[in-house]
């Protein structure tokens, strides 16, 4: 592509960034905010095709702009439709109205002054030439690290100690969100057409994951794009109504949260135990591996997303705690008749059935 | 020749985009904003990819685009579907 | 330094200061949510720059890594946030 083409390209592609970002953030409107942020990250994901960074493009369109987003919808979605405010940059007004524009005009001019800090240290880094002595070191050691993807070579070889801990952020992010109340109830089961297409689409997903699992060893993919089309699929299982949204019960689902970090430790272990280094891999053995452990992160973190969408503990981790009431059964709460705070008891007992059973709630 | 193909057809794909943007702007009503919508931009998805297709250096690939192509149309009819649907509760409801 | 490197490396601080000024002033806790999430994007937007080397020569790997790293991250601080919102809103409308 000739330069004044690419410079075009980026152009368009900044501007409807930053448009799309300023949108997003001054809108009066919660879901349309929601809205334009999945938009934001999806045209966020092709700067990254852009600048020649598939893996992380990928992620951000799974990830960033597509689970993100879902999570942020369900929770514009529990609460009451509120009233779009009247400044859209409202700020907490305790303080009266005088205090408030004060404040407003010295965060602008922080934040104004920490965009001019950025943009000096990014110039005095650029104004050095391009630090590539990182990059040497991983193409010089590439064949060693048993794939063929630099991308995947850092992050499951190189550096796998910070995706062990980066594994270990999730499982305890995972840990709060249980910590912190039941599962939303779930959704009606979907009509027709809805159903027909979550019943093709999950499989085809699984499928894809499977796929992006394997060729992350030599091509853009890897474990963490796989788990987010399996956490993907299940979103689709969860929406289209199914009670059960394919993860496992029990003691299988305990296992399947701690897959990553439990088969990273074991093999870390195995490896000190063998007198090599902390996840140092022989060279021999280190595609099969990253492999073994690429497939329990993929896992750990399907199971990780898909639990964080569902918001809190489910019915299958088996944990009921003696003085809550049995759960919630599977119904949705329409729009229009959601109470307008749910208090604690409803929290975490039954709705009531019959209102959401009648005919015409179904397609 | 391949080029000149190629090119033509992505060129209609994105006719085909510009048209469904123009018509999410300037039509009166969600449902006709929905058609629209999903008419226009499958199509030119279609179109697109076609053309893409012709540039690929294996047939695998160009399968690969062409099931995007396929999964694309899926979901955006289903979705334009449950769109429509709601709106219609919702205006039934009110 | 290319040219390239420079826009996306300015527009990523732009961002951050939009998505900062928004995390402090606004008041509904949704769009505080969105507008850290736009932080990091801004941020992420700096690191690829710095490991784009042009479109003709590989790019550096190691920021690919660490910004990979930072989406997953980022998505379950957000899912704790807002767990973490939903229960506040619990417990003060039993109040």
């Amino acid at each position: 592509m000739s330069t004044t083409s690419l410079l075009i390209l980026d152009g368009l592609l900044l501007i409807s960034m930053v448009s799309l970002a300023w949108a997003a953030l001054t809108s009066s409107d919660e879901r349309r905010c929601v809205i334009l942020f999945m938009a934001f990250g999806l045209v966020l994901a092709l700067a990254w095709a852009r600048l020649l960074a598939p893996d992380v493009a990928l992620a951000e369109a799974a990830i960033g702009a597509g689970l993100s987003g879902g999570l942020l919808l369900t929770a514009v979605r529990e609460r009451p439709q509120s009233a779009p405010t009247g400044r859209t940059d409202s700020v907490d007004n305790r303080h009266g109205s005088r205090m408030g524009l004060t404040l407003h005009w010295v965060v602008t001019t922080l934040s104004a002054a920490l965009a001019v800090t950025l943009a000096w240290a990014l110039g005095h880094a650029f104004s050095r030439g391009p630090q590539d002595s990182l990059a040497q070191a991983v193409s010089a050691n590439l064949a060693a690290s048993g794939v063929g993807n630099p991308v995947t070579a850092v992050l499951l070889n190189f550096r796998a100690y910070d995706t062990l801990l980066e594994l270990a952020v999730l499982l305890t992010a995972l840990l709060g969100i249980f910590a912190l109340g039941r599962a939303r109830p779930g959704y009606l089961a979907a009509g027709p057409v809805f159903d027909g297409l979550a019943r093709w689409l999950v499989p085809v997903l699984i499928l894809a994951a499977g796929y992006l699992l394997w060729v992350g060893a030599h091509a853009p993919g890897g474990a963490f794009q796989a788990g987010a089309t399996l956490a993907a699929a299940g979103v689709v299982l969860r929406l289209a109504g199914r009670p059960d949204i394919g993860l496992p019960h029990g003691i299988a689902l305990r296992i399947a949260m701690a897959a990553g970090v439990g088969i990273f430790l074991l093999v870390g272990l195995g490896l000190l135990l063998l007198g090599r280094p902390f996840l140092g891999y022989p060279p021999a053995w280190a595609g099969a591996l990253i492999l073994m452990i690429e497939s329990a992160a993929m896992v750990a973190i399907a199971a990780t997303l898909m639990l964080a969408f569902l918001g809190g503990r489910p019915e299958s981790f088996g944990l009921q705690a003696v003085h809550e009431g049995p759960a919630a059964p599977p119904v949705v709460v329409p729009r229009s008749e959601a109470p307008e705070a749910m208090s604690r008891a409803e929290f975490e007992t039954p709705e009531a059935r019959d209102r959401f059973t009648k005919e015409e709630n179904r397609c | 020749m391949i080029d000149a193909l190629s090119s033509m057809l992505i060129v209609g794909g994105v006719l085909f985009y510009l048209a469904g943007s123009i018509g999410l702007l300037r039509l009166p009503d969600l449902y006709s904003r929905l058609h629209a919508l999903t008419k226009a931009d499958n199509l030119g998805l279609g179109l697109l990819t076609a053309g893409l297709a012709l540039h690929s250096q294996d047939l695998l690939t160009a399968l690969k685009l062409l099931l995007i192509w396929l999964a694309v149309l899926a979901a955006s009819a289903a979705s334009a579907h449950l769109i429509a649907r709601h709106a219609r509760r919702q205006e039934a409801g009110s | 330094m290319l040219t390239a490197q420079w826009l996306y490396g300015l527009t990523g601080c732009l961002i951050v200061a939009l998505g900062l000024r928004t995390a402090l002033l606004h008041a509904s806790l949704l769009h505080r949510l969105v507008a850290v999430n736009v932080m990091g994007a801004g941020v992420f937007l700096a690191l690829i720059a710095v490991a784009y080397r042009g479109p003709e020569t590989p790019p550096d790997p190691v920021p690919h890594a660490l910004v990979l790293t930072g989406i997953v991250v980022a998505v379950s601080a957000t899912a704790l946030a807002l767990a973490l919102a939903r229960r506040l809103n619990a417990e003060q409308a039993n109040d």
